[in-house]
């Protein structure tokens, strides 16, 4: 099987449509470990990929205006047990453009498989850019995954990022965005992590609202059991006037897991608002009684409320 | 008026009640709950229970299903028999016993859909679909719908009749099911109560409106952890409307049996 073949198993495994990947009419960069195995591009949307000892570096330009009507489709995975891919990548939404993204990342059989994400992301005035990044790890639990993102949100535009990963053993997660949102710009992180065993989930969601009238919301739903560990920081400030922000974090505990949340809201100018909510607990009585009453047992029960929670 | 069971047609070739509580005691915090409850409910049936608030009702509900927190200090719980006094919620539920409760749970992120199907054996669109028309609801509307805080009190409430529905259990402990339902939608509460009953479930039909008596065979009234009259519905529940107020002083528990009353 080739290695293209492979990883576009792999990637249907997470959740993805290989069709995509293989259809010209769709954006599409497909990466295994640190080879480039596939780049399609379509009027108004470039990629610029360079392979690099340990990764590759991308950079994908959506032009000002062009409105994408489908999702850009990123595929990065790793097949061997072993190994470390390191994406560089920056995305420069063009003023007024509206794109969507769905990023699957894919390491099925890792041991000891590193992956660091460090992307630059700016999205222009009036622009709207929605990133969707799914991950799929195997059960050993021998990935590290440390996300990081730098984004920029120029007046009045929209950047919004979904990160899940709640299939597969977590292993290591070390998430680390920040957003900085100008005037009547808006910013939406939320982060979904499903940990057990001895996963360490580490979530640190920042937005910045500097402009006037900027909105944002920072959200996390994690939940962890056995010995797994989750640390969520939210940070929001508002530092302009009328800005207004928000962070929500809801932790689900069991069995000899811990979880910490520390929200931190920061207000620099008396005209913005910002607010924030945390809650972490095991899972409700009445909702697992209600579906134990239905016939499910305890553990199926607490699986589908999780479940529930991380979906919604 | 539906038809009405007093649960004969059903005693055929039976020689046991599908539900026979027996003496139940119940504790919580130091304090008697259940005072030596006991009935009988069979196939088809609708029992309708009757009391005020605080009267024991919604605990005798959670002690039958099994809920944490709600084991008897004497008693026993048979179904068909065998005697579940001990048994899981779940293992309760595999034998065919459930329960919606008074103020449904609200589940972030699961579908009207998924939730149905959950208490479904063998979910068929057609079966979700027959289940919320069921409760009057259209299933074009709330079958993709979150069974969360977007939904009304009185939309959760249907759609936990609606997946009791679906189960088909044998025994279904509806919990008020018309507290937080508009008077004119009561009729919709009415029908499906009668339509489980039709299709052969045993109903315990715990109420305290006016309007829901005369769906049940036979009614309790429940005082203080007790039931102290049964009988023909529209006799208890006048008798209900006439004596019960509120005691001013809660007196000693008195033996049960007779025409007992606690006034």
């Amino acid at each position: 099987m080739s290695d293209f073949e492979a990883i576009l198993q792999a990637y249907a495994r997470s959740g993805g449509d290989p069709h995509f990947l293989r259809s010209s009419k769709v954006p599409s960069l497909v990466v295994s470990g640190n080879r480039v195995l596939g780049a399609n591009e379509v009027p108004g949307v470039h990629l610029f990929s360079e392979e690099l000892p340990d990764g590759v570096r991308a950079r994908v330009v959506v032009d000002p205006g062009v409105r994408l009507g489908a999702p850009a489709h990123l595929c990065f995975g790793v097949i061997p047990r072993e190994g470390v891919q390191r994406i560089l990548s920056e995305f420069e939404i063009g003023d007024g453009a509206q794109a969507e993204f769905i990023a699957h990342c894919t390491f099925p059989n890792a041991e000891q498989v590193v992956h660091l994400m460090e992307a630059t992301v700016r999205v222009g005035r009036g622009a709207m850019m929605r990133y969707r990044e799914t991950h799929y790890h195997g059960e050993q639990g021998g990935t590290e995954v440390r996300p990081r993102a730098r984004v920029i949100v120029d007046e009045g535009g929209q950047f919004a990022s979904d990160f899940v990963l709640t299939t597969g053993r977590v292993g290591r997660l070390e998430f680390d965005y920040v957003v900085d949102v100008a005037a009547r710009g808006v910013a939406e992180l939320t982060t979904k992590a499903y940990g057990y065993g001895d996963d360490a989930i580490s979530v640190k969601e920042t937005i910045r609202l500097n402009g006037e009238g900027a909105r944002g919301l920072a959200k996390a739903r994690i939940a962890v059991r056995d010995r797994a560990t989750s640390e969520v920081i939210g940070i929001t400030e508002g530092n302009a006037p009328l800005a207004r922000g928000h962070v929500d974090c809801v932790e689900i505990v069991r069995d000899q897991a811990v979880a910490n949340a520390v929200p931190v809201v920061k207000v620099t100018d008396p005209r913005a608002y910002v607010t924030h909510e945390a809650a972490i607990g095991t899972v409700d009585k009445k909702e697992l009684e209600t579906l134990m009453a239905r016939g499910l047992d305890e553990e199926k029960a607490v699986d589908v409320i999780i479940r529930g929670m991380l979906r919604g | 008026m539906p038809h009405k069971n007093d649960g004969s047609n059903d005693r055929a070739g039976r020689t046991v009640a599908l539900l026979q509580v027996d003496g139940l005691y119940l504790e919580r915090g130091g304090q008697a709950i259940l005072r030596g409850v006991s009935f009988e409910l069979w196939p088809g049936q609708v029992y309708g229970l009757l009391g005020r608030n605080g009267s024991g009702k919604s605990s005798l509900a959670y002690t039958l299903m099994g809920c944490a927190g709600y084991t008897p200090s004497a008693g026993r719980i048979l179904l068909d028999g065998r005697d579940i006094t001990h048994l899981s919620i779940t293992e309760r539920a595999r034998l065919g016993l459930t329960l919606a409760w008074q103020d449904p749970a609200r589940f972030e992120g699961l579908k009207v859909r998924d939730y149905l199907s959950l208490a479904t054996q063998q979910p068929s669109r057609e079966r979700l679909e027959e289940a919320l028309e069921a409760v009057a609801l259209f299933p074009s509307v709330y079958l993709d719908r979150a069974v969360d805080d977007a939904l009304s009190g009185g939309e959760r409430k249907r759609i936990e009749l609606a997946a009791v529905y679906a189960m088909q259990p044998r025994l279904a402990i509806l919990d008020e099911p018309d507290s937080g339902i508009d008077v004119l939608s009561l009729d919709d509460i009415a029908r499906l109560v009668r339509r489980m009953a039709e299709r052969g479930t045993a109903v315990l039909l715990i109420t305290h409106r006016d309007e829901m008596v005369p769906v049940a065979d036979v009614a309790a009234l429940m005082c203080e952890g007790e039931i102290v009259r049964v009988g023909e519905p529209q006799a208890v529940r006048a008798h209900y409307a006439r004596r019960c107020r509120p005691c001013e002083v809660a007196g000693p528990v008195e033996p049960a049996g007779g025409d007992y009353e606690r006034l």
